[in-house]
Protein backbone atom coordinates (compact mmCIF):
# COMPACT_ATOMS: atom_id res chain seq x y z
CA UNK A 1 0.00 0.00 0.00
CA UNK A 2 3.00 2.61 0.94
CA UNK A 3 3.78 3.03 -2.19
CA UNK A 4 0.63 3.05 -4.30
CA UNK A 5 0.49 6.24 -6.31
CA UNK A 6 -2.63 8.21 -6.14
CA UNK A 7 -2.18 11.44 -8.03
CA UNK A 8 -0.18 11.87 -10.53
CA UNK A 9 0.31 14.89 -13.31
CA UNK A 10 2.69 14.91 -16.33
CA UNK A 11 3.38 17.83 -17.99
CA UNK A 12 0.18 19.24 -17.42
CA UNK A 13 -0.67 22.51 -18.44
CA UNK A 14 -3.68 25.23 -18.73
CA UNK A 15 -3.95 28.65 -20.41
CA UNK A 16 -6.64 31.08 -19.92
CA UNK A 17 -6.14 32.82 -23.58
CA UNK A 18 -2.50 33.70 -23.80
CA UNK A 19 -2.05 33.38 -19.73
CA UNK A 20 -0.82 29.92 -18.77
CA UNK A 21 -2.47 29.47 -15.18
CA UNK A 22 -0.16 25.96 -14.60
CA UNK A 23 2.64 25.59 -16.57
CA UNK A 24 3.86 21.53 -17.22
CA UNK A 25 3.09 20.44 -13.71
CA UNK A 26 4.46 16.77 -13.15
CA UNK A 27 4.32 15.16 -10.14
CA UNK A 28 3.38 12.09 -7.97
CA UNK A 29 1.94 11.49 -4.69
CA UNK A 30 2.08 8.55 -2.57
CA UNK A 31 -1.11 7.34 -0.56
CA UNK A 32 -1.54 7.73 3.00
CA UNK A 33 0.61 10.88 2.14
CA UNK A 34 0.09 14.76 3.34
CA UNK A 35 1.12 17.11 0.71
CA UNK A 36 1.61 20.62 1.23
CA UNK A 37 0.72 22.96 -1.73
CA UNK A 38 2.09 25.99 -1.29
CA UNK A 39 2.10 28.90 -3.47
CA UNK A 40 1.17 32.46 -3.31
CA UNK A 41 -2.40 33.75 -4.45
CA UNK A 42 -2.95 33.57 -8.42
CA UNK A 43 -0.10 30.79 -8.36
CA UNK A 44 -2.37 28.66 -10.14
CA UNK A 45 -3.33 26.22 -7.20
CA UNK A 46 -6.72 26.66 -7.32
CA UNK A 47 -6.78 26.05 -11.07
CA UNK A 48 -4.54 22.66 -10.60
CA UNK A 49 -7.19 21.18 -8.01
CA UNK A 50 -9.96 21.92 -10.16
CA UNK A 51 -7.98 19.75 -12.61
CA UNK A 52 -7.51 17.12 -10.92
CA UNK A 53 -10.99 17.05 -9.70
CA UNK A 54 -12.30 16.80 -13.40
CA UNK A 55 -14.20 20.56 -13.36
CA UNK A 56 -12.18 21.81 -15.20
CA UNK A 57 -10.03 19.81 -18.71
CA UNK A 58 -6.97 20.64 -18.89
CA UNK A 59 -5.34 22.25 -22.30
CA UNK A 60 -2.42 19.53 -22.34
CA UNK A 61 -0.82 16.99 -20.44
CA UNK A 62 -1.55 13.84 -18.58
CA UNK A 63 -3.70 13.34 -15.13
CA UNK A 64 -4.42 10.16 -13.42
CA UNK A 65 -6.48 10.58 -9.99
CA UNK A 66 -6.61 7.20 -7.70
CA UNK A 67 -5.91 5.50 -11.40
CA UNK A 68 -8.68 7.38 -13.75
CA UNK A 69 -8.50 10.59 -15.98
CA UNK A 70 -10.62 12.97 -14.16
CA UNK A 71 -11.80 14.17 -17.60
CA UNK A 72 -12.47 11.30 -18.96
CA UNK A 73 -13.73 9.41 -15.80
CA UNK A 74 -15.22 12.45 -13.44
CA UNK A 75 -17.72 10.01 -12.06
CA UNK A 76 -15.10 7.20 -10.95
CA UNK A 77 -12.82 10.33 -9.46
CA UNK A 78 -15.22 11.83 -7.66
CA UNK A 79 -16.53 8.80 -5.99
CA UNK A 80 -13.09 8.54 -4.35
CA UNK A 81 -12.11 11.98 -4.07
CA UNK A 82 -13.57 14.96 -1.36
CA UNK A 83 -12.59 18.13 -2.68
CA UNK A 84 -13.15 21.20 0.36
CA UNK A 85 -13.31 24.13 -1.61
CA UNK A 86 -12.04 27.77 -0.12
CA UNK A 87 -15.60 29.55 1.86
CA UNK A 88 -17.26 26.08 1.44
CA UNK A 89 -21.11 26.91 0.78
CA UNK A 90 -24.15 25.17 2.58
CA UNK A 91 -27.44 25.48 1.88
CA UNK A 92 -28.24 27.85 4.64
CA UNK A 93 -32.00 26.38 5.07
CA UNK A 94 -31.34 23.50 5.77
CA UNK A 95 -29.71 22.30 9.07
CA UNK A 96 -26.52 20.19 9.25
CA UNK A 97 -27.94 16.81 8.87
CA UNK A 98 -29.77 17.96 5.85
CA UNK A 99 -27.26 18.84 4.17
CA UNK A 100 -25.27 15.79 5.27
CA UNK A 101 -28.27 13.89 4.22
CA UNK A 102 -28.17 15.26 0.71
CA UNK A 103 -24.74 14.74 -0.01
CA UNK A 104 -24.82 11.21 0.82
CA UNK A 105 -27.72 11.13 -1.42
CA UNK A 106 -26.05 12.37 -4.64
CA UNK A 107 -23.05 9.97 -3.18
CA UNK A 108 -25.59 7.20 -3.79
CA UNK A 109 -26.12 6.07 -0.02
CA UNK A 110 -29.26 5.23 1.68
CA UNK A 111 -30.62 7.00 4.42
CA UNK A 112 -30.56 4.33 6.20
CA UNK A 113 -27.12 3.71 6.23
CA UNK A 114 -26.22 7.72 6.26
CA UNK A 115 -28.27 8.36 9.18
CA UNK A 116 -26.10 6.22 11.76
CA UNK A 117 -22.62 7.85 9.46
CA UNK A 118 -23.99 11.21 9.87
CA UNK A 119 -24.33 11.41 13.44
CA UNK A 120 -20.87 9.86 13.41
CA UNK A 121 -19.30 12.61 12.06
CA UNK A 122 -21.04 15.16 13.28
CA UNK A 123 -19.54 13.75 16.58
CA UNK A 124 -16.70 13.63 15.22
CA UNK A 125 -16.33 17.21 14.09
CA UNK A 126 -18.06 18.27 17.29
CA UNK A 127 -21.39 19.80 15.83
CA UNK A 128 -24.12 17.02 17.07
CA UNK A 129 -25.38 19.41 19.42
CA UNK A 130 -26.11 22.06 16.32
CA UNK A 131 -27.49 19.65 14.53
CA UNK A 132 -31.01 21.10 14.06
CA UNK A 133 -30.24 24.17 13.67
CA UNK A 134 -29.96 26.08 10.24
CA UNK A 135 -26.67 26.03 8.79
CA UNK A 136 -27.77 29.96 7.91
CA UNK A 137 -26.39 30.39 11.45
CA UNK A 138 -23.55 28.34 11.84
CA UNK A 139 -19.88 30.28 12.40
CA UNK A 140 -17.17 30.50 10.04
CA UNK A 141 -15.53 27.37 12.16
CA UNK A 142 -18.52 25.09 12.52
CA UNK A 143 -19.43 25.70 8.99
CA UNK A 144 -15.81 24.90 8.34
CA UNK A 145 -15.91 21.86 10.21
CA UNK A 146 -19.44 20.50 8.82
CA UNK A 147 -17.38 20.87 5.10
CA UNK A 148 -15.07 18.24 6.61
CA UNK A 149 -18.00 15.89 7.73
CA UNK A 150 -19.36 16.88 4.54
CA UNK A 151 -16.46 15.65 2.56
CA UNK A 152 -15.95 12.41 4.74
CA UNK A 153 -19.83 10.82 4.48
CA UNK A 154 -18.37 9.75 0.70
CA UNK A 155 -15.47 7.57 2.60
CA UNK A 156 -13.17 9.26 0.40
CA UNK A 157 -9.30 7.81 -0.53
CA UNK A 158 -7.98 11.23 -0.91
CA UNK A 159 -9.33 15.17 0.21
CA UNK A 160 -8.52 17.70 -1.29
CA UNK A 161 -8.04 21.19 1.23
CA UNK A 162 -8.56 24.28 -0.27
CA UNK A 163 -7.26 26.75 2.33
CA UNK A 164 -9.00 24.96 5.23
CA UNK A 165 -8.59 27.02 7.97
CA UNK A 166 -8.76 30.43 6.46
CA UNK A 167 -10.97 32.50 8.56
CA UNK A 168 -10.39 30.41 11.59
CA UNK A 169 -9.25 30.95 14.91
CA UNK A 170 -6.38 29.86 16.47
CA UNK A 171 -7.96 27.76 18.65
CA UNK A 172 -10.07 26.11 15.50
CA UNK A 173 -7.02 26.24 13.35
CA UNK A 174 -5.37 23.82 15.41
CA UNK A 175 -7.76 21.37 16.05
CA UNK A 176 -8.88 21.26 12.15
CA UNK A 177 -4.64 20.69 11.72
CA UNK A 178 -5.33 17.87 14.63
CA UNK A 179 -7.97 16.57 12.76
CA UNK A 180 -6.30 16.53 9.43
CA UNK A 181 -3.21 14.85 10.79
CA UNK A 182 -5.40 12.20 12.65
CA UNK A 183 -7.39 11.29 8.92
CA UNK A 184 -4.34 10.52 7.29
CA UNK A 185 -2.79 8.89 10.38
CA UNK A 186 -6.02 6.96 11.09
CA UNK A 187 -7.74 6.29 8.02
CA UNK A 188 -4.89 6.43 5.96
CA UNK A 189 -6.50 8.88 3.34
CA UNK A 190 -4.23 11.25 1.43
CA UNK A 191 -4.48 14.64 1.63
CA UNK A 192 -3.60 17.31 -0.57
CA UNK A 193 -3.57 20.44 1.45
CA UNK A 194 -3.48 23.70 -0.67
CA UNK A 195 -2.64 26.80 1.73
CA UNK A 196 0.14 29.64 1.59
CA UNK A 197 -0.61 29.89 5.36
CA UNK A 198 3.31 28.08 5.75
CA UNK A 199 3.48 27.40 9.23
CA UNK A 200 0.30 25.22 9.22
CA UNK A 201 2.19 23.56 6.13
CA UNK A 202 4.97 22.70 8.18
CA UNK A 203 2.62 21.49 11.06
CA UNK A 204 1.28 18.67 8.98
CA UNK A 205 2.54 17.80 5.64
CA UNK A 206 5.26 15.18 4.95
CA UNK A 207 5.91 16.91 1.56
CA UNK A 208 5.31 19.88 0.16
CA UNK A 209 5.25 21.41 -3.42
CA UNK A 210 6.11 25.16 -3.69
CA UNK A 211 4.10 26.60 -6.93
CA UNK A 212 4.99 30.03 -8.46
CA UNK A 213 3.61 31.76 -11.36
CA UNK A 214 2.43 28.38 -12.32
CA UNK A 215 5.26 26.90 -12.23
CA UNK A 216 6.52 23.89 -9.57
CA UNK A 217 9.94 25.13 -8.61
CA UNK A 218 9.94 22.30 -5.94
CA UNK A 219 8.58 19.57 -4.53
CA UNK A 220 9.86 17.01 -1.78
CA UNK A 221 10.14 16.91 2.11
CA UNK A 222 10.81 20.24 3.63
CA UNK A 223 14.27 19.37 5.27
CA UNK A 224 15.75 18.05 2.02
CA UNK A 225 14.60 21.00 -0.04
CA UNK A 226 15.96 23.03 2.39
CA UNK A 227 19.43 21.25 2.34
CA UNK A 228 19.37 21.55 -1.31
CA UNK A 229 18.60 25.30 -1.96
CA UNK A 230 20.50 26.73 1.26
CA UNK A 231 22.61 24.29 2.08
CA UNK A 232 23.36 22.62 5.10
CA UNK A 233 24.68 25.21 7.39
CA UNK A 234 22.22 25.40 9.82
CA UNK A 235 20.26 22.54 11.59
CA UNK A 236 16.64 23.13 10.85
CA UNK A 237 15.34 25.79 8.48
CA UNK A 238 12.07 26.91 8.52
CA UNK A 239 9.41 26.87 5.82
CA UNK A 240 9.42 30.10 5.46
CA UNK A 241 12.81 30.80 4.98
CA UNK A 242 12.77 28.35 1.93
CA UNK A 243 9.91 29.53 0.61
CA UNK A 244 11.38 33.16 0.56
CA UNK A 245 14.45 32.43 -1.17
CA UNK A 246 12.36 30.34 -4.08
CA UNK A 247 9.57 33.59 -4.58
CA UNK A 248 12.51 35.98 -4.17
CA UNK A 249 13.96 34.00 -7.21
CA UNK A 250 10.87 33.54 -9.47
CA UNK B 1 -50.55 31.80 -6.25
CA UNK B 2 -53.84 31.47 -4.48
CA UNK B 3 -54.47 35.21 -5.13
CA UNK B 4 -53.78 34.46 -8.91
CA UNK B 5 -56.39 30.91 -9.04
CA UNK B 6 -59.00 33.73 -6.71
CA UNK B 7 -58.58 36.14 -9.40
CA UNK B 8 -59.34 34.55 -12.45
CA UNK B 9 -62.09 32.95 -10.71
CA UNK B 10 -63.73 35.88 -9.87
CA UNK B 11 -63.64 36.96 -13.02
CA UNK B 12 -64.95 33.65 -13.89
CA UNK B 13 -67.99 33.75 -11.86
CA UNK B 14 -69.17 36.81 -12.37
CA UNK B 15 -69.70 36.54 -15.97
CA UNK B 16 -71.08 33.28 -15.57
CA UNK B 17 -74.03 35.01 -13.82
CA UNK B 18 -74.30 37.09 -16.86
CA UNK B 19 -74.65 34.10 -19.78
CA UNK B 20 -77.11 31.63 -19.54
CA UNK B 21 -79.68 32.33 -22.09
CA UNK B 22 -79.01 30.30 -24.94
CA UNK B 23 -76.85 27.25 -24.29
CA UNK B 24 -74.43 27.30 -26.82
CA UNK B 25 -72.18 23.54 -27.65
CA UNK B 26 -69.51 23.12 -25.52
CA UNK B 27 -70.26 25.57 -22.75
CA UNK B 28 -67.92 24.44 -20.48
CA UNK B 29 -64.68 25.35 -22.04
CA UNK B 30 -66.28 28.98 -22.01
CA UNK B 31 -65.07 28.90 -18.58
CA UNK B 32 -61.52 29.41 -19.55
CA UNK B 33 -61.61 31.11 -22.68
CA UNK B 34 -64.69 34.04 -22.32
CA UNK B 35 -63.27 37.15 -20.54
CA UNK B 36 -64.93 37.83 -17.59
CA UNK B 37 -64.24 41.77 -16.07
CA UNK B 38 -61.09 41.64 -16.45
CA UNK B 39 -59.55 39.11 -19.03
CA UNK B 40 -60.10 35.66 -19.35
CA UNK B 41 -57.90 32.48 -18.09
CA UNK B 42 -56.07 32.03 -21.14
CA UNK B 43 -55.09 35.62 -21.82
CA UNK B 44 -53.94 35.63 -18.04
CA UNK B 45 -51.65 32.47 -18.54
CA UNK B 46 -50.54 34.01 -22.08
CA UNK B 47 -49.42 37.23 -20.49
CA UNK B 48 -48.49 36.42 -16.62
CA UNK B 49 -48.23 32.46 -17.28
CA UNK B 50 -44.01 33.66 -18.75
CA UNK B 51 -43.39 35.28 -15.01
CA UNK B 52 -44.27 32.34 -13.16
CA UNK B 53 -41.39 30.33 -15.66
CA UNK B 54 -39.31 33.11 -14.88
CA UNK B 55 -39.33 33.26 -11.16
CA UNK B 56 -39.19 29.41 -10.91
CA UNK B 57 -35.91 29.93 -12.90
CA UNK B 58 -33.81 32.75 -12.62
CA UNK B 59 -31.44 32.26 -9.90
CA UNK B 60 -31.43 28.46 -10.61
CA UNK B 61 -27.58 28.66 -11.15
CA UNK B 62 -26.15 31.27 -10.03
CA UNK B 63 -27.67 31.49 -6.55
CA UNK B 64 -26.00 27.80 -6.14
CA UNK B 65 -22.94 29.90 -7.73
CA UNK B 66 -23.14 33.01 -4.72
CA UNK B 67 -23.97 30.13 -1.94
CA UNK B 68 -20.97 28.17 -3.54
CA UNK B 69 -22.61 25.37 -3.29
CA UNK B 70 -22.09 24.46 -7.13
CA UNK B 71 -18.56 23.36 -6.83
CA UNK B 72 -19.50 21.06 -4.39
CA UNK B 73 -22.43 19.61 -6.21
CA UNK B 74 -19.74 19.59 -9.41
CA UNK B 75 -17.40 17.26 -7.23
CA UNK B 76 -19.97 14.62 -6.17
CA UNK B 77 -20.30 11.50 -8.39
CA UNK B 78 -23.19 12.63 -10.50
CA UNK B 79 -23.10 14.13 -14.07
CA UNK B 80 -22.69 17.30 -14.56
CA UNK B 81 -26.05 17.18 -16.76
CA UNK B 82 -27.91 16.39 -13.98
CA UNK B 83 -27.45 19.20 -12.25
CA UNK B 84 -29.72 21.34 -15.01
CA UNK B 85 -31.96 18.51 -16.21
CA UNK B 86 -33.06 18.33 -12.02
CA UNK B 87 -33.31 22.62 -12.57
CA UNK B 88 -35.40 22.21 -15.54
CA UNK B 89 -37.40 19.15 -14.79
CA UNK B 90 -38.65 20.59 -11.03
CA UNK B 91 -39.67 23.59 -12.33
CA UNK B 92 -41.72 22.16 -14.93
CA UNK B 93 -42.74 19.99 -12.32
CA UNK B 94 -44.26 22.77 -10.11
CA UNK B 95 -45.41 24.59 -13.17
CA UNK B 96 -47.30 21.37 -13.92
CA UNK B 97 -48.63 21.14 -10.27
CA UNK B 98 -49.76 24.88 -10.39
CA UNK B 99 -51.56 24.64 -14.02
CA UNK B 100 -53.11 21.53 -13.46
CA UNK B 101 -54.05 22.94 -9.85
CA UNK B 102 -55.80 26.22 -11.26
CA UNK B 103 -57.98 24.12 -14.16
CA UNK B 104 -59.20 21.96 -12.04
CA UNK B 105 -59.96 24.40 -8.90
CA UNK B 106 -61.88 26.41 -12.05
CA UNK B 107 -63.48 23.48 -13.62
CA UNK B 108 -65.04 22.19 -9.96
CA UNK B 109 -66.11 26.05 -9.61
CA UNK B 110 -67.66 25.94 -12.80
CA UNK B 111 -69.43 22.98 -12.34
CA UNK B 112 -70.77 24.60 -9.47
CA UNK B 113 -72.03 27.79 -10.79
CA UNK B 114 -73.09 26.48 -14.20
CA UNK B 115 -74.29 23.05 -13.74
CA UNK B 116 -72.57 21.77 -16.95
CA UNK B 117 -70.68 18.64 -16.67
CA UNK B 118 -67.89 18.50 -19.69
CA UNK B 119 -67.94 15.82 -22.41
CA UNK B 120 -64.82 13.95 -22.90
CA UNK B 121 -64.27 16.17 -25.76
CA UNK B 122 -64.07 19.12 -23.96
CA UNK B 123 -61.80 16.98 -21.67
CA UNK B 124 -59.39 16.34 -24.03
CA UNK B 125 -59.40 19.79 -25.39
CA UNK B 126 -58.68 20.64 -21.59
CA UNK B 127 -55.46 18.33 -21.06
CA UNK B 128 -54.56 19.74 -24.68
CA UNK B 129 -54.45 23.05 -23.32
CA UNK B 130 -52.36 22.86 -20.25
CA UNK B 131 -49.74 20.77 -22.13
CA UNK B 132 -48.96 23.65 -24.53
CA UNK B 133 -49.43 26.06 -21.46
CA UNK B 134 -47.03 24.14 -19.58
CA UNK B 135 -44.55 23.77 -22.59
CA UNK B 136 -45.29 27.46 -22.69
CA UNK B 137 -44.58 28.53 -19.39
CA UNK B 138 -41.06 26.24 -19.64
CA UNK B 139 -40.03 27.74 -22.54
CA UNK B 140 -40.28 30.92 -20.47
CA UNK B 141 -38.62 28.73 -17.73
CA UNK B 142 -35.33 27.69 -19.97
CA UNK B 143 -35.10 31.28 -20.92
CA UNK B 144 -34.04 32.60 -17.33
CA UNK B 145 -32.52 29.38 -16.65
CA UNK B 146 -30.21 30.26 -19.56
CA UNK B 147 -29.67 33.75 -18.04
CA UNK B 148 -28.81 32.60 -14.68
CA UNK B 149 -26.19 30.56 -16.08
CA UNK B 150 -24.85 33.10 -18.36
CA UNK B 151 -24.83 36.13 -15.49
CA UNK B 152 -23.25 35.98 -11.91
CA UNK B 153 -25.84 38.32 -10.18
CA UNK B 154 -29.06 37.35 -9.74
CA UNK B 155 -30.58 40.68 -10.15
CA UNK B 156 -29.04 40.68 -13.56
CA UNK B 157 -30.37 37.74 -14.68
CA UNK B 158 -33.98 38.43 -13.46
CA UNK B 159 -34.05 42.15 -15.04
CA UNK B 160 -32.84 40.52 -18.49
CA UNK B 161 -35.37 37.89 -18.60
CA UNK B 162 -38.05 39.83 -17.82
CA UNK B 163 -36.62 42.58 -20.18
CA UNK B 164 -37.28 39.67 -22.61
CA UNK B 165 -40.73 38.56 -21.50
CA UNK B 166 -41.81 43.07 -22.09
CA UNK B 167 -39.95 42.54 -25.24
CA UNK B 168 -41.83 39.77 -26.37
CA UNK B 169 -45.03 40.42 -24.81
CA UNK B 170 -45.84 44.18 -25.60
CA UNK B 171 -42.97 45.52 -28.16
CA UNK B 172 -42.91 42.71 -30.94
CA UNK B 173 -47.19 43.15 -31.38
CA UNK B 174 -46.28 47.16 -31.59
CA UNK B 175 -43.46 46.52 -33.68
CA UNK B 176 -45.61 43.97 -35.96
CA UNK B 177 -47.94 46.72 -36.53
CA UNK B 178 -45.26 49.66 -37.55
CA UNK B 179 -43.47 46.68 -39.84
CA UNK B 180 -46.87 46.48 -41.63
CA UNK B 181 -47.65 49.93 -41.80
CA UNK B 182 -44.37 50.40 -43.18
CA UNK B 183 -44.51 48.03 -46.08
CA UNK B 184 -47.90 47.87 -47.07
CA UNK B 185 -49.16 51.48 -46.16
CA UNK B 186 -53.25 51.08 -45.42
CA UNK B 187 -54.95 54.93 -45.72
CA UNK B 188 -56.96 55.25 -42.86
CA UNK B 189 -59.53 57.62 -44.73
CA UNK B 190 -59.72 55.98 -48.09
CA UNK B 191 -62.63 53.39 -47.93
CA UNK B 192 -61.70 51.45 -51.13
CA UNK B 193 -58.73 49.47 -49.72
CA UNK B 194 -57.29 47.49 -52.08
CA UNK B 195 -57.58 43.97 -51.03
CA UNK B 196 -54.36 42.53 -51.84
CA UNK B 197 -52.72 45.73 -49.43
CA UNK B 198 -55.01 45.00 -47.32
CA UNK B 199 -53.80 41.07 -46.84
CA UNK B 200 -50.07 41.80 -47.65
CA UNK B 201 -50.56 44.66 -44.33
CA UNK B 202 -52.23 41.60 -42.61
CA UNK B 203 -49.53 38.87 -43.63
CA UNK B 204 -46.40 41.27 -42.41
CA UNK B 205 -47.89 41.89 -39.33
CA UNK B 206 -48.82 38.44 -38.68
CA UNK B 207 -45.22 37.14 -39.82
CA UNK B 208 -43.54 39.72 -37.19
CA UNK B 209 -46.12 39.07 -34.46
CA UNK B 210 -45.43 35.49 -34.73
CA UNK B 211 -41.89 35.94 -33.29
CA UNK B 212 -43.59 36.51 -30.28
CA UNK B 213 -44.21 33.00 -28.40
CA UNK B 214 -46.92 34.62 -26.45
CA UNK B 215 -48.95 35.18 -29.93
CA UNK B 216 -48.30 31.87 -30.94
CA UNK B 217 -49.43 30.66 -27.86
CA UNK B 218 -52.12 32.53 -27.92
CA UNK B 219 -53.44 31.21 -31.48
CA UNK B 220 -52.54 27.86 -30.82
CA UNK B 221 -54.95 27.80 -27.32
CA UNK B 222 -57.82 29.98 -28.65
CA UNK B 223 -58.08 27.68 -31.00
CA UNK B 224 -57.63 24.26 -29.14
CA UNK B 225 -60.36 26.01 -26.49
CA UNK B 226 -62.76 27.32 -28.96
CA UNK B 227 -63.54 24.71 -31.40
CA UNK B 228 -65.64 27.34 -33.26
CA UNK B 229 -62.59 29.20 -34.77
CA UNK B 230 -61.87 27.57 -37.92
CA UNK B 231 -58.50 29.52 -38.20
CA UNK B 232 -56.31 31.29 -36.37
CA UNK B 233 -55.93 34.41 -39.04
CA UNK B 234 -58.14 37.82 -38.53
CA UNK B 235 -59.28 38.81 -41.51
CA UNK B 236 -60.43 36.41 -43.64
CA UNK B 237 -60.82 37.63 -47.55
CA UNK B 238 -64.13 35.69 -48.52
CA UNK B 239 -65.55 35.01 -51.76
CA UNK B 240 -69.18 33.86 -52.51
CA UNK B 241 -68.53 29.91 -52.33
CA UNK B 242 -66.27 30.07 -49.27
CA UNK B 243 -69.37 32.51 -47.24
CA UNK B 244 -71.66 29.66 -48.63
CA UNK B 245 -69.30 26.62 -47.41
CA UNK B 246 -68.90 28.86 -44.03
CA UNK B 247 -72.86 29.06 -43.96
CA UNK B 248 -72.88 25.40 -44.40
CA UNK B 249 -70.44 24.31 -42.23
CA UNK B 250 -71.45 26.70 -38.98
CA UNK B 251 -70.73 23.79 -36.36
CA UNK B 252 -67.41 23.70 -34.18
CA UNK B 253 -64.85 22.06 -35.72
CA UNK B 254 -64.16 18.37 -34.32
CA UNK B 255 -61.00 18.14 -32.23
CA UNK B 256 -58.76 16.38 -34.59
CA UNK B 257 -59.50 19.70 -36.69
CA UNK B 258 -58.76 21.68 -33.89
CA UNK B 259 -55.07 20.15 -33.21
CA UNK B 260 -54.21 20.19 -37.21
CA UNK B 261 -54.81 23.82 -37.13
CA UNK B 262 -52.89 24.33 -34.08
CA UNK B 263 -49.90 21.90 -35.38
CA UNK B 264 -47.61 24.36 -36.59
CA UNK B 265 -48.04 26.77 -33.42
CA UNK B 266 -47.24 23.56 -31.33
CA UNK B 267 -44.18 22.40 -32.90
CA UNK B 268 -42.94 26.15 -32.51
CA UNK B 269 -43.79 25.96 -29.31
CA UNK B 270 -41.85 22.81 -28.56
CA UNK B 271 -38.75 23.89 -31.13
CA UNK B 272 -38.38 26.77 -28.92
CA UNK B 273 -37.99 25.56 -25.76
CA UNK B 274 -36.23 22.69 -26.70
CA UNK B 275 -33.71 25.23 -28.64
CA UNK B 276 -33.33 27.52 -24.94
CA UNK B 277 -32.88 24.53 -22.72
CA UNK B 278 -29.91 23.16 -25.43
CA UNK B 279 -28.93 26.58 -25.53
CA UNK B 280 -28.80 26.67 -21.88
CA UNK B 281 -27.48 22.64 -21.51
CA UNK B 282 -24.40 23.63 -23.54
CA UNK B 283 -23.40 27.15 -22.23
CA UNK B 284 -23.49 25.48 -19.07
CA UNK B 285 -21.28 22.41 -19.69
CA UNK B 286 -18.56 24.34 -20.98
CA UNK B 287 -18.25 26.59 -18.10
CA UNK B 288 -16.18 25.95 -15.73
CA UNK B 289 -17.35 25.88 -12.24
CA UNK B 290 -14.71 27.82 -9.47
CA UNK B 291 -15.19 28.85 -6.30
CA UNK B 292 -13.96 32.37 -6.24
Amino acid sequence: MEDQIIIEAEELTKRYGTQIAVNNLTLQIQEGEVFGFLGPNGAGKTTTLLMFLGLTEPTSGKVRIVGFDPAREPFRVKEKVGYLPENVGFYDDMDARQNLRFIARLNRIPDKVSAKKIDELLQLVGLFEEATKKVGTYSKGMRQRLGIAEVLIKEPKLIFLDEPTIGLDPDGTNRMLDFIRSLSKEKNITIFFSSHLLDQVEKICDRVGIMIKGNLVAIGPIQELAQKKLGIDKEHYTLEELYMKYFKEA
Amino acid sequence: MVGVIIASMVGMSIQEESKGMAKPTLLFLWLFTSTGKLFSFVQFIGFFGPLIGIFLGFDSINRERVSRTLSKLASQPIYRDSIINAKFLAGMTTITIVLVGIVLIISGLGIRLIGVVPGSEEVLRLVIYVIISILYISFWLGISILFSVVFRSTATSALASLAIWIFFSFFVGLGAGFMADAVAPISQSGTNVDPNVLVKHEEVQRTVSLMSPMTLYNDATTTILDPTRKTTRGVILMGPLERLSLSRFQNPLPLFQSIIIVAPYLISIIAITFLCFGVCYLVFMRQEIRTV
